[in-house]
């Protein structure tokens, strides 16, 4: 059987550059998610509200996250509106910028979804203890909702992670990037670097990845 | 009238153009068990819930010891403590152990001291005869036992009215008589309630006083129960009890 490449993987400092680029897909993820958490959840309640205006807006918006995929929205950030409108984006400003764009879109319509799964009847048997409004939602709706919205924004984060791989193509240096540069650097010496190099990368993504999924599904059930 | 305790004068509900009540005048006195008995849709439960104060109503008033309840109104808090309510199912907090249920309220509207409330509570459980299931959640519990938890809960604040609204309709019927006998010990110990149900033998067991509801109306009402039930004097009471034999 020929080498599997994985010498490649311990000459150098090669292990901890691949290490340094999971590092920079994290960081994106989870920067991205505490944006689209926050502006999610006014999203949400607005979604819940009464204005048919904001009601149209956001699902409109929520389409066009949807249809859209996100490499076109990299694209359009970080080559088309920098010079349609001179700014000066760094491709890692423009991830977490599209990142947010799609993380708002969907938390937003996570938690519209987690205010209308409560009934009416837990709203109201809390009225009828005398809780005001305000300790209704926090004592009784907030919590309720909360559990129900964790383990769907963990797996955001999941997604999220996964995705990054995309950024590469916006000139940023992640797992998948580092990855590249090292087989492209030893091709000579380790023509079968990629098999090798590719797999650790995929473990790699595996090794975040699964914890947290298995995360939201352990707290899905005890929360259910 | 003599000491009422709730008074509801000329009061009117309606969805739309949908009537439900219709300028209905009730009082309750104070140590009565006042049952509502009716078609489904002649608008009882939406009267408890006009009590409470959680529908919005479109004529006259709700008086608790001579005080306004009014829904969006200021000192509403302070008046629903003294109305205590018991919906048709599952209103339990799923997110809250049996004894979080029970305390939330007395702790967080009352302000009670925690150890003083947490005896009261499970005091009232053991007299429902769930004391050990404290600390389970309410997925846990049977529908009937759910409902047990759900007339404690109420208790607890000490309420001066205790609005009953088809509590053992969700439930299987061998959960019906348990939580009926808790209810019908209340009424033994004094205990003011305004009674919605479709368990007529039940009706006829607890009431002082029967009232029959139909299209936003009393139709008829009896301060002898025992005799409403066998010669109704109004023919549409006749007919609607006639419903329930086979």
């Amino acid at each position: 059987m020929q080498s599997l490449g994985l010498d490649v993987l311990f000459k150098g400092k090669n292990f901890v550059r691949l290490l340094g680029g999971l590092w920079v897909a994290v960081r994106i993820s989870l920067i991205s998610v505490a944006i689209s958490i926050v502006l999610g959840l006014v999203m949400g309640v607005l979604m819940t509200g009464k204005s048919r205006v904001l009601k149209a807006v956001f699902r409109v918006y929520l389409e066009i996250v949807r249809i859209m995929p996100q490499i076109v929205l990299l694209f359009v950030v970080y080559f088309g509106t920098t010079r349609v409108f001179g700014w000066d984006l760094s491709s890692e400003a423009s991830a977490i910028i599209v990142f947010s764009f799609w993380g708002t879109a969907e938390m937003g319509d996570l938690v519209r979804g987690a205010l209308i799964s409560i009934p009416r009847i837990q709203y109201e048997s809390a009225e009828a203890l005398g809780l005001t409004t305000g300790q209704v939602y926090r004592y009784v709706i907030l919590p309720q909702t909360v559990r129900r919205l964790i383990p769907l924004s963990i797996n955001l984060i999941t997604r999220m992670i996964k995705t990054t791989s995309l950024v590469m193509m916006i000139g940023m240096v992640e797992v998948l990037k580092v990855a590249q540069q090292i087989i492209e650097a030893n091709r000579k010496t380790s023509p079968n670097a990629a098999f090798g190099l590719f797999a650790v990368v995929m473990l790699l993504y595996f090794a975040i990845c699964w914890p947290i999924s298995r995360l939201a599904g352990y707290l899905e059930k005890r929360w259910a | 009238m003599e000491n009422a305790l709730l008074e509801i004068k000329n009061l009117k509900k309606a969805y739309g153009e949908h009537i439900v009540l219709d300028g209905l005048d009730l009082a309750v006195n104070r140590g009565e068990v006042v049952v509502v008995i009716g078609p489904s849709g002649c608008g009882k439960s939406t009267l408890l819930r006009c009590v409470n104060a959680l529908e919005d109503i479109q004529g006259g008033e709700v008086l608790l010891d001579g005080e306004p309840v009014r829904r969006g109104a200021k000192d509403i808090s302070r008046l629903r403590q003294k109305i205590g309510m018991v919906f048709q199912s599952y209103d339990l907090f799923p997110h809250k152990s049996i004894l979080e249920n029970i305390l939330l309220a007395p702790l967080k509207v009352q302000k009670r001291q925690r150890a003083e409330a947490e005896k009261e509570a499970l005091e009232l459980l053991d007299r429902v005869g769930l004391k050990d299931r404290k600390d389970d959640y309410p997925r846990q519990l049977s529908g009937g036992q759910k409902q047990r938890v759900a007339i404690v809960r109420a208790l607890i604040m000490h309420p001066e009215i205790l609005l009953l609204d088809e509590i053992t309709a969700a439930l299987d019927p061998e959960m019906v008589h348990e939580v009926l006998q808790v209810v019908l010990a209340l009424a033994r110990s004094g205990s003011t309630m305004l009674i919605v149900t479709h368990e007529m033998a039940f009706a006829r067991a607890i009431a002082d006083r029967v009232i029959f509801l139909e299209g936003g109306h009393i139709v008829e009402e009896s301060r002898e129960p025992r005799a409403f039930f066998d010669r109704p004097a109004t023919e549409r009471a006749r007919q609607f009890l006639r419903t329930f034999e086979y």
